[in-house]
């Protein structure tokens, strides 16, 4: 004969201690010993031999990448670099710090699960045009507009590369390539107005020829708590060489580049010759600075909350990059996703204290004795 | 006297509900009479019984039958639940697309499956009627809410003259109940509109049920409370719904008798109801708890398996972070990306979502990192069936990838196994640092069943040993150098100072991972991670064989959910004097070391599945013993008379083939190629 008998049921919620990493993983951390954050750019190469093409602008970014990282004072050991597929994906195999190359288009989606799960860690996205844009254009929107802390490097060389030179998804309109023999008929993306349209809370662009521009990019970039986004234009000198002539050539760059300093009014060319100003539908647009009042130019404020303005900056351009803005276009301070995670954890770990058995046994367990 | 309106009082029609077939032996009834508010009602004591609630969508069956679950747990009997619901939320009302039904199989013994059957159906509405009616044996107990069955409402289904009215009902034991108009009178001064009211009208019918089958009424008042706890005028006309019907069951001259079904005996321990979504949530939960890493789920909302990110996403205060993804490559991706991090990485969904996936568990099998993909299967092809079950994903878990990628693949047999699947799931994972696919179904996720609570201390211990320190011969670390044993390579956790490494989707090089192109070394790494995974088998117990009389010439083999249906065949098999053996699989992938073996001794081996026979061709490639595939694809469990047919055909003579079940007819398909005897190599 069975007896039944009600166990009343439990009116707490579970708990657990609110720690952001479990304790085997800090354990595990501390076993290996001292951190030591005070790096040399030596200290972040590795004993693979690089192979991108002799010439590539990769190289010019992994340099400036190994040079600018060691100021951060983070230890190697807490960094991770995550990448897709394509040239530039091979990065991290050359960065003597922990990283994956994953598969296309899915670094943004493998690094949002590891930076939401280890807010402890400096988390770095290494991807290309095709790559982010193409086949991960998803994941790449829904990183930025949830503000998990990554810092994206979206190197731009306007062509698929490593699969031998097809046309990308920031190829300009009518490119001859393998598959267009005719030219491309695809409208290209600006990735710039592309993240800022996902409310990226840090959006940048730079050169990778220009060691200083691109270092200081990098740094407000990798200092931003939240998605940032860094356009890196990389010249692939096998299948698109010389993209970013206009804007790298000693005579014409200056002409066509509107460099981005928070605080400063928007004038360029020689001389200051040119300059931005408000045009009258709230957007922006190009005037020679001798034909406006000085208080009609417009003065970079990259801490605008709403993104329009920069989303003006960033549609001055076209695709043949007369007026490419470089620089940063928007930083704004919002929540992140992995500190919101982690405070939600906390908070419903300080509201219980139920173990697993009491979630086991449930709201309504009966007990039968023999 | 038992009744003042003969025609259709159940127990003056001489068939009580609950009654079975000859061929159930276990049946037997007992009849007692009580007085009750001046009416003399009887209490028949039945062993067993398969009730069916069927109405709208909008009905609130799958609650109301939940709820009627849950009371009969907690009295004690033993249970599985059938729900079975639309794709659509609400189909147009009234209509057949909107049926939602819900079967419960309760008894004083130990029970198999939600019952082929059911024994008393109630239909809130001509459409419930028409959708069910085919199911309920002549003589079973139907009752109706008369109120709906309106014109309008009869017209909607195509019924030309009402059936409760026109006598088409008779070879069933029918009560009208005008349940609708009896719950609004009931909460007439509880402040509700009429409409609103009229919502409660599933509680009443629970009350109803309540009294008939003597269910404990507490535990949906406690209920009831907790869940409309911000809106007590809600609860309170819930709650006087529910005990509404109750007192109108037992003053009623309509129904004069009452049931008893007493709790099955259950080996002492604490118990509680549990869905297969549930129990795979907690085992998961769990699996976190024992290995001291923090869980991460990954998931796309996708039918059947949303419960378990909805579940999972209520324990943060034990450590579990979920991640609702923007797709499901992003959910696994996310999922891959926290393992890395040291984290239980976690992915949920269907087969259509581990279509989407194939390519990033590609990537777990080749940096061999732990993860667990639970593919909670329903109707394919396609979007298929998304709120039906089968088990048609088995070849897309063993096989679906580019390359030679193998996959640990395990399946829980009932809904509370579920939760030692999930644990058992994380122990692959983590020992052997590989992704593993757990094999659920839509039948076990949303079926229920008593289960036995475990404790936490005995439940395995899943700590991984994490790498702190170099391990190579020249104070290197080789992420790629393996356990000799378990052939697991070494998990080093970023933030480990001195074991910065770099892994990816490249071939790895033995012992390095560094890229490599060699060809030996492709072969080494193909041949090694294969030999990993077929090494899963030497930690797995020896193959259960259930075999009572130790006789049988004929071997059932299933895997998955069918462990019910198959195994209440068996029952009948035996109780006809035959002998049969039963052998059911957890792990698919490796299979279990002793099975070529088992399968070798007996003279037939079938092999019943809701698919098209797929674990029947492995077996046949892997051990080359002529299986008999007997298959059925209708988005329903076997029905065990059926599949007690099909068996007994076996063991009489009938030549082996491939046999398949559709909705009236089981055919046979005898195969062309002569069958080998059944060696095995
Ligand atoms: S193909 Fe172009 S982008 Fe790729 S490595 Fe060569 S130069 Fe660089």
């Amino acid at each position: 004969m069975t007896a039944i008998e009600h166990t009343s049921p439990h009116v707490h919620d579970l708990g657990m201690p609110g720690n952001p990493i479990s304790a085997a993983i800090a354990e595990s951390v501390e076993a290996s010993g001292e951190k030591n954050a005070t790096l040399k750019a030596k200290d972040l190469k590795t004993d693979q031999e690089v192979r991108w093409c002799p010439g590539c602008g990769d190289y010019v970014i992994l340099n400036a990448v190994q040079s600018f990282l060691p100021s951060l004072g983070i230890a190697r050991e807490d960094m991770v670099i995550v990448s897709g597929i394509g040239c530039s994906s091979r990065f991290p195999y050359y960065m003597n710090t922990y990283g994956m190359h994953s598969i296309h288009g899915r670094a943004p989606a493998i690094a949002t699960g590891l930076a939401a799960s280890r807010p402890d860690l400096s988390v770095w996205v290494v991807t290309g045009d095709g790559d982010a844009l193409s086949i991960g254009g998803n994941h790449l929107i829904h990183t930025l507009r949830r503000n998990v802390n990554l810092t994206i490097l979206l190197f731009n060389n306007r062509i698929y590369g490593l699969t031998k030179g097809q046309y990308s998804p920031t190829s300009e309109v009518g490119k001859v390539t393998k598959s267009t023999p005719m030219g491309s008929i695809d409208a290209p993306f600006n990735p710039v107005s592309l993240a800022l349209g996902a409310d990226a809370t840090f959006v940048g662009r730079a050169m990778d020829s220009d060691r200083k521009g691109l270092t200081d990019v990098l740094r407000q970039a990798a200092e931003h708590q939240g998605t940032s986004l860094v356009e890196i234009y990389q010249n692939c000198n096998i299948f698109n060489d010389g993209a970013f002539e206009l804007l790298k050539d000693p005579t014409t760059g200056p002409m066509w580049t509107i460099p981005l300093v928070h605080g400063e009014p928007l004038v360029f060319g020689p001389g200051g010759a040119s300059c931005v100003v408000r045009d009258d539908f709230g957007g922006l647009r190009i005037a020679e600075t001798n034909q406006v009042d000085a208080s009609q130019i417009v003065v970079h404020d990259a801490h605008r909350e709403d993104p329009s303005y920069a989303f003006a900056l960033s549609r001055l351009s076209s695709q043949d990059l007369r007026y490419s803005p470089m620089g940063v276009f928007r930083s704004v301070a919002k929540p992140t996703y992995d500190r919101m995670m982690t405070d939600q954890l906390e908070d419903a770990a300080a509201q219980s204290s139920a173990t697993l058995d009491d979630l086991l046994a449930g709201n309504d367990s009966w007990t039968v004795s023999s | 006297m038992t009744g003042t309106n003969p025609g259709i009082t159940p127990a003056a029609s001489g068939v009580a509900p609950g009654m079975h077939t000859a061929a159930d032996a276990e049946f037997h009834a007992a009849e007692t009479h009580t007085a009750t508010g001046g009416l003399v009602k009887s209490v028949v004591a039945l062993d067993r019984v398969v009730i069916r609630l069927a109405g709208d969508s909008g009905d609130g069956m799958q609650l109301t039958g939940n709820r009627f679950t849950s009371e009969t747990a907690a009295f004690g009997n033993d249970l599985k639940t059938l729900p079975n619901f639309p794709a659509e939320i609400r189909a147009p009302t009234g209509t057949l697309p909107g049926v939602s039904s819900f079967q419960l199989h309760f008894a004083d013994h130990g029970v198999m499956t939600p019952g082929d059957a059911p024994d008393v159906l109630v239909v809130m509405n001509p459409a419930a009627l028409k959708a069910n009616l085919m199911d309920l044996p002549g003589g079973g107990l139907l009752i109706a809410d008369s109120d709906e069955f309106t014109p309008r409402n009869l017209a909607k289904v195509g019924y030309a003259s009402n059936p409760l009215e026109d006598g088409s009902l008779e070879g069933w034991q029918l009560v009208s109940v005008p349940l609708t108009s009896m719950t609004t009178e009931a909460l007439k001064d509880s402040g509700l509109g009429k409409k609103e009211a009229e919502r409660s009208k599933n509680m009443f019918t629970l009350g109803l049920l309540s009294w008939m089958y003597h269910r404990p009424t507490e535990g949906t008042i406690r209920f009831l409370e907790r869940q409309f706890r911000r809106k007590p005028l809600i609860a309170a006309a819930n709650i006087a719904a529910f005990r509404a019907g109750y007192n109108y069951g037992d003053t009623t001259e309509a129904f004069a008798v009452s049931y008893e079904i007493k709790p099955a005996p259950m080996a002492p321990g604490r118990y509680r109801n549990i869905s297969g979504n549930q129990a795979l949530s907690l085992g998961l939960v769990a699996a976190g708890q024992l290995s001291g890493l923090p869980v991460f789920l990954g998931a796309y909302p996708i039918t059947p398996a949303s419960d378990i990110l909805h579940e999972l996403s209520k324990h943060k205060a034990l450590g579990v972070r979920t991640f609702q993804a923007e797709d499901e490559i992003a959910g696994i991706g996310a999922a891959l990306g926290a393992s890395f991090g040291g984290a239980l990485g976690i992915t949920t969904t269907s087969g259509p979502g581990v279509a989407l996936k194939a390519e990033t568990i590609g990537l777990a099998v080749m940096t061999e990192l732990p993860l667990v993909i639970v593919d909670v299967q329903r109707g394919g092809p396609s979007t298929g069936l998304p709120t039906k079950t089968e088990q048609s994903d088995l070849l897309q878990a063993l096989y679906g990838r580019n390359g030679e990628a193998p996959v640990p693949v395990i399946a829980p047999r009932s809904p509370g196994d579920c939760f030692d699947a999930a644990v058992e799931a994380a122990r692959i994972a983590l020992t052997y640092r590989t992704p593993v696919i757990l094999l659920s179904d839509g039948y076990l996720a949303n079926g229920a069943e008593p289960w036995a609570v475990p404790a936490q201390a005995d439940l395995p211990d899943l700590r991984p040993v994490f790498a702190t320190e170099p391990n190579g011969e020249d104070g290197e670390f080789l992420p790629y150098l393996r356990d000799p044993e378990t052939l697991a390579r070494a998990w080093a956790v970023p933030g480990t100072a001195g074991l910065q490494h770099r892994i990816g989707g490249l071939e790895k090089a033995d012992r390095t991972g560094n890229i490599s192109y060699d060809a030996d070394n492709h072969d080494f790494m193909v041949r090694t991670r294969q030999a990993k995974i077929d090494g899963i088998a030497a930690s797995l117990p020896a193959t259960e064989v259930d075999d009572p009389d130790g006789d049988a010439r004929v071997a059932v083999i299933g895997w998955g959910s069918t462990y019910g249906p198959i195994g209440a065949a068996c029952r009948r098999i035996r109780a006809s004097g035959r002998s049969i053996a039963q052998v059911h699989l957890r792990h698919l992938n490796p299979l279990p070391a002793d099975l070529g073996e088992i399968l070798a001794r007996y003279d037939r081996v079938v092999c019943p599945e809701m698919n098209l026979g797929q674990l029947a061709m492995v077996l046949r490639a892997k051990y080359l013993v002529d299986v008999h595939s007997h298959t059925q694809v209708r988005g329903l469990p076997f029905r065990a008379a059926e599949l007690a047919a099909v068996l007994q055909d076996v063991i009489d003579g009938t030549p082996a083939g491939t046999t398949h079940e559709t909705a009236d007819r089981t055919d046979t398909t005898i195969l062309d190629t002569p069958a080998p005897t059944g060696a095995a190599l």
